[in-house]
């Protein structure tokens, strides 16, 4: 739950839907945006939106990619069959920027507008603790640079709108007089769709100017998702698509897929399946310091997995966990053999021997191959009923011939780190 | 919305001051167990009074709530709203809210209003950065402090725990919390506090207060806010805090280092310096954990901090021991005076949980052995509800699970399904009936003029069945013969019941009979009671053709066959005497008495009054 982007076709979407409400109905974007997935049927598209056929084209991949045009991912000027050609190409395919790879699966198409350099604008508004900063620089476009520096400000104070005058003196100074007036009304209906709508961002870079029309060719948003029980309904089908490049394995998917099933949170990030250091903490904080030690400590090629388990989930969910990491961490040996390091913190409400439940039982399953593939189980746990937890997990070592070591809060939470790392260097 | 003046200060506690042994709060939305919590805390540390003034519970009644303080109870009232419970104790100056991430900003705004509340505290989680922004504002403007949202709250050790803080209360006194030390703790995450607070009390004399601000983007008040207080506050000797990835917060608190603001010495940890180690962006557990600029990141912010001059280990591996050497060399310098140990009193153990730990036992006051609701799925005896559809057991099969503790076989219970349904009803003109009628056109409800009609149920209606059952069974047990049996009922000069019929007899049988006797004689193990009944019938229908066996009679004497063919004797002849015939016909009966009340107020019935010339007054 936070700040998260959202895809460009959506973005222009709704504001084609929703800026005329807060501009009184002054300024009309047509919706003229196509959202191309894997599914899209290529042969009806054309049927409902007839304009695909008659105009010239942009088409981009629309997957939170920074600096397309850049990436020579950016087809210009051309036609519906064109831009079929180049998509189908593309879709399903991976592709590397700058040092992310992922897979190409979302475009945009939208109608390609010919304009001067001239008439490029560069608009934004980001969010502060105390306020809002619109940023604006008259010279938009993929050449505008760091805007940080150049784009002029105005800093909007939290609860208070700027009205077109205050923009037009403070902003845009360097706009020719005739569009002073188009520019800072835009501006200011732009602000309040920002702030009623619950952006955290919103640039557009460029906006073009032609004639009386205001035009977004590039956009890029952040909606705070905490506000979806406020605005949910005027956002309609919004996606939160996932970064660009982070494709989830199939027990990424599985655990992710548990974690919706689930009041409590279940989190699983695969670094490196060949890891030696696997990781099973409880907490959300305390799975984060788990894997910020074994980075500390020089590990960080060896940290296979990051993950938690948090919010109490209940024994079945807890050995579905545990069992996805134990098929995960037994697949390949290693010779040099591989630590699970069971950690967490000192639990407020959580029943420590319960939840352990789950682990042992999957633990159980996995004798076998957790002996083959000589796996080392470190289990460091505080809070309710620890004691009973970590005399299971002791006494497990010995039933299942593999080597288990318990400590509770008298040793520090991030001990059992170097014990397993330093004294297997 | 800031109508009311800004927020004085309460005179017994410095500006840096929150808590102290006489803070009182209220409790915004009814938290049964937080509330405990705090006031278990209370008795642990030797507070005189709780902690916990009262609970402003909106949207439910006022009252007075059961705690316990210590071995003894108290009441704490409940208010519907925040400014009675303001009224009404002025002294309280903190609030608590744990109102939902939709109405949390709602709360504090409600708390604005009222001038002696000086700390908000916002439990809740996903309030909506702009609500919280907006918040903030009005609460910089009031003087207010918020703490939160996102988060579990903190504790000031030895005078006063927010929420649920610390965890269960034997954490609380391990890790010395019912006690004062010297440290002053801040941290985003409330989880780890917990795990802070443990690792303060091993290696210093212990905590002086710690707060988790939460991890929002926005929190009400920063990590620095409580940083500067614990400053100023000359009872705390160092600063321990805990940072986290994203934002930029902790300049704040370099800016403070290098400004001379912050001089007590400062242990501090960013978290989140395995993000490198991610090669897209990662959003961790908090919303405001992300790093979106290189300066967000963790390792920027501690080679910042150390450079300003905070003790920053190498990792959270060493936290523990920067801690330990800070505090040490603090003592040797004289700046500390360790505080002393000071045993916190027992707090007994809470019934339910020495119960599932086994430590104690108690006569329960109730016992019940038909059925269940509290596992998974509702159980009717050892089946589950979702068994009972999935076999198809009936009303009947249903019925002997609760009724008889067994599923009885299926020629049973679709005998059991049989008797409802023939007994349902019998017309509007039988006395049961005819009284809900007139129950349902005075106007009463439901369950009233059902039960005006079934209270009419006994020896005369309805009550042949279970007389019927008795007297022949016991004629049949004493092996009288039919006809020993006919005369002796003469000779007392008693009626049989379960004999004859107003206008049925034996040449215009009840097709009801009929139908009962065909399925009994077909699916019985054992007819016996029945076949006597039907010799004994005819005898009496030898003398006059309407004493037949009735509707009543037979269901009387067939279920006594049942029973004694599925149960010992005894146990059969008890659920007679308990009166399970009876509610049997109470049973189907009142489908048909309901069938006649909503009748009646479909036909919109006025109020039945009897006719004068139908009642012969004779006043003599």
């Amino acid at each position: 739950m936070a700040q998260k982007a959202i895809r460009e076709a959506d973005g222009k979407v709704m504001m084609a839907r929703l800026l005329k409400d807060y501009t009184g109905g002054k300024y009309k974007i047509q919706n003229r945006f196509i959202s191309v997935g894997p599914e899209t049927d290529f042969k009806k598209l054309p049927n409902k939106h007839t304009w695909l056929q008659k105009e010239k084209l942009v088409v981009k991949p629309d997957q939170l990619i920074k600096r397309r045009g850049k990436s020579k991912l950016l087809l210009l000027n051309t036609d519906w069959k064109e831009a079929v050609k180049w998509i189908k190409a593309r879709m399903n395919k991976p592709i590397t920027v700058g040092n992310v790879t992922g897979i190409l699966d979302h475009f945009i198409v939208e109608p390609f507008i010919p304009h001067d350099e001239k008439d490029e604008y560069y608009v934004a508004v980001t969010a502060e603790r105390e306020g809002d900063t619109i940023l604006f620089h008259h010279e938009g476009g993929i050449n505008v640079g760091d805007v940080d520096a150049k784009a002029v400000k105005l800093f909007v104070p939290i609860g208070e709108t700027p009205t077109a005058q205050e923009i037009e003196k403070k902003l845009l100074g360097k706009v020719p007089k005739e569009r002073k007036a188009l520019i800072a009304e835009f501006i200011e209906g732009l602000f309040k769709y920002y702030a009623d709508l619950n952006f955290s961002y919103l640039e557009i870079n460029p906006f073009i100017v032609d004639g009386k029309e205001v035009i977004p060719l590039d956009l890029a948003a952040k909606l705070d998702d905490t506000a979806d029980f406020v605005s949910g309904s005027k956002w309609g089908a919004i996606e939160f698509p996932a970064p660009f490049g982070r494709m989830r394995t199939r027990e990424e998917a599985y655990i992710d897929e548990l974690d919706s099933k689930t009041g409590a949170s279940l989190k699983l990030t695969i670094l490196n399946p060949e890891g030696r250091v696997w990781t099973m903490v409880a907490g959300g904080g305390a799975s984060v310091i788990y894997a910020d030690t074994i980075t500390d400590l020089g590990f960080m090629e060896e940290m296979a997995n990051y993950g938690e388990y948090s919010g109490d989930p209940n024994e079945e969910f807890t050995y579905l966990y545990a069992r996805t990491i134990l098929d995960l961490m037994t697949r390949k040996k290693n010779p040099k053999g591989k630590f699970l390091l069971i950690g967490g913190g000192i639990a407020n409400f959580t029943d420590v021997a319960n939840t352990f439940r789950g682990i042992i039982r999957a633990l159980r399953e996995y004798k076998k191959k957790l002996q083959d593939n000589k796996v080392k189980i470190f289990v460091r746990r505080g809070g309710p009923n620890y004691k009973e937890g970590l005399k299971n997990m002791g006494a497990l070592g010995d039933e299942l011939g593999v080597p288990i070591e318990v400590y509770g809060p008298e040793t520090h939470m991030t001990r059992i780190v170097s014990m397993a790392l330093e004294g297997g260097k | 919305m800031a109508r009311k003046a800004t927020t004085k200060k309460p005179s017994d506690k410095k500006n840096y001051e929150l808590f102290n042994r006489n803070t009182q709060a209220f409790i915004y939305n009814m938290q049964v167990n937080a509330t405990q919590r705090m006031l278990d805390f209370d008795y642990a540390a030797g507070r005189e009074k709780t902690s916990v003034a009262a609970i402003v519970n909106p949207t439910g009644g006022e009252s007075l709530q059961k705690f316990f303080f210590g071995p003894k109870e108290v009441l704490i009232p409940v208010y519907k709203s925040l400014k009675k419970a303001a009224d009404k104790h002025k002294n309280v100056d903190v609030m608590i809210s744990f109102a939902s991430f939709r109405s949390a900003a709602q709360s504090a705004r409600e708390a604005f209003e009222i001038p002696q509340l000086r700390t908000i505290v916002l439990i809740a989680e996903g309030v909506p950065e702009r609500q919280m922004r907006l918040i903030n504002a009005q609460a910089k403007k009031l003087g207010k402090v918020i703490i939160g949202p996102a988060t579990v709250g903190g504790v000031k050790a030895g005078a006063f725990k927010i929420g649920n803080t610390g965890g269960t209360i034997e954490n609380i006194i391990e890790s010395k919390l019912h006690r004062s030390g010297s440290v002053g703790f801040v941290s985003k995450s409330g989880g780890l506090s917990n795990e802070a607070y443990n690792i303060i009390s091993r290696n210093t004399d212990g905590l002086y207060e710690g707060i988790a601000i939460g991890g929002d983007r926005y929190p009400g008040s920063t990590l620095l806010d409580h940083l500067l207080r614990y400053e100023q506050d000359p009872n705390v000797k160092m600063l321990v805090c805990l940072g986290e990835v994203g934002g930029t917060d902790e300049y704040e608190v370099v800016e403070a280092l290098e400004t001379k603001k912050i001089t007590k010495p400062l242990v501090m940890w960013v978290t989140g310096t395995c993000s490198k180690a991610f090669k897209t962006e990662v959003q961790f557990g908090h919303a405001g954990a992300k790093a979106d600029a290189e300066t967000e990141t963790a390792d920027a912010k501690n080679a910042a901090l150390k450079k300003a001059g905070a003790i920053v280990p190498n990792s959270f591996d060493d936290y523990a021991e920067k801690i330990d050497k800070t505090f040490n060399k603090l003592v040797k310098q004289k700046v500390i005076t360790p505080a002393p140990e000071v045993e916190a009193p027992a707090i007994p153990l809470d019934l339910n949980k020495a119960l599932s730990a086994g430590i104690v036992r108690k006569p329960a006051s109730f016992i019940s052995t038909i059925s269940d609701d509290r596992g998974e799925e509702l159980m009717y005896g050892h089946m589950s509800i979702s068994e009972v559809f999935k076999k198809d057991i009936g009303v009947g099969g249903v019925l002997s699970i609760l009724w008889f503790k067994k599923l009885l076989p299926s020629y049973a219970t679709k005998f059991i399904d049989m008797v409802i349904m023939v007994t349902a009803d019998h017309g509007p003109a039988v006395s049961g009936a005819h009284n809900t009628i007139v129950a349902a056109r005075a106007g009463k409800d439901l369950i009233s003029s059902l039960v005006s009609g079934l209270l009419c149920i006994g020896p005369r209606f309805g009550g042949a069945l279970d007389g019927a059952a008795q007297q022949f069974s016991d004629a049949f047990d004493k092996e009288l013969t039919p006809q020993e049996f006919v005369n002796s009922m003469k000779q007392k000069g008693v009626n049989i019941q379960g004999i004859g019929h107003r206008i049925k007899s034996i040449h215009n049988p009840d097709m009801r009979v009929i139908i009962i006797k065909n399925y009994v004689k077909k699916h019985f193990k054992t007819t016996a009671l029945l076949d006597y009944a039907l010799e004994v019938e005819k005898l009496t229908t030898s003398k006059r053709d309407n004493l037949i066996l009735n509707v009543d009679g037979i269901i009387g004497i067939c279920f006594v066959d049942l029973l004694r063919s599925e149960f010992i004797k005894e146990e059969a002849d008890e659920y007679i005497q308990m009166g399970a015939l009876n509610g049997l016909f109470v049973l189907g009966r009142s489908i048909g008495f309901m069938g006649h009340y909503l009748d009646q107020k479909r036909l919109k019935q006025g109020l039945y009054r009897h006719p004068w010339d139908d009642i012969a007054y004779l006043m003599e």
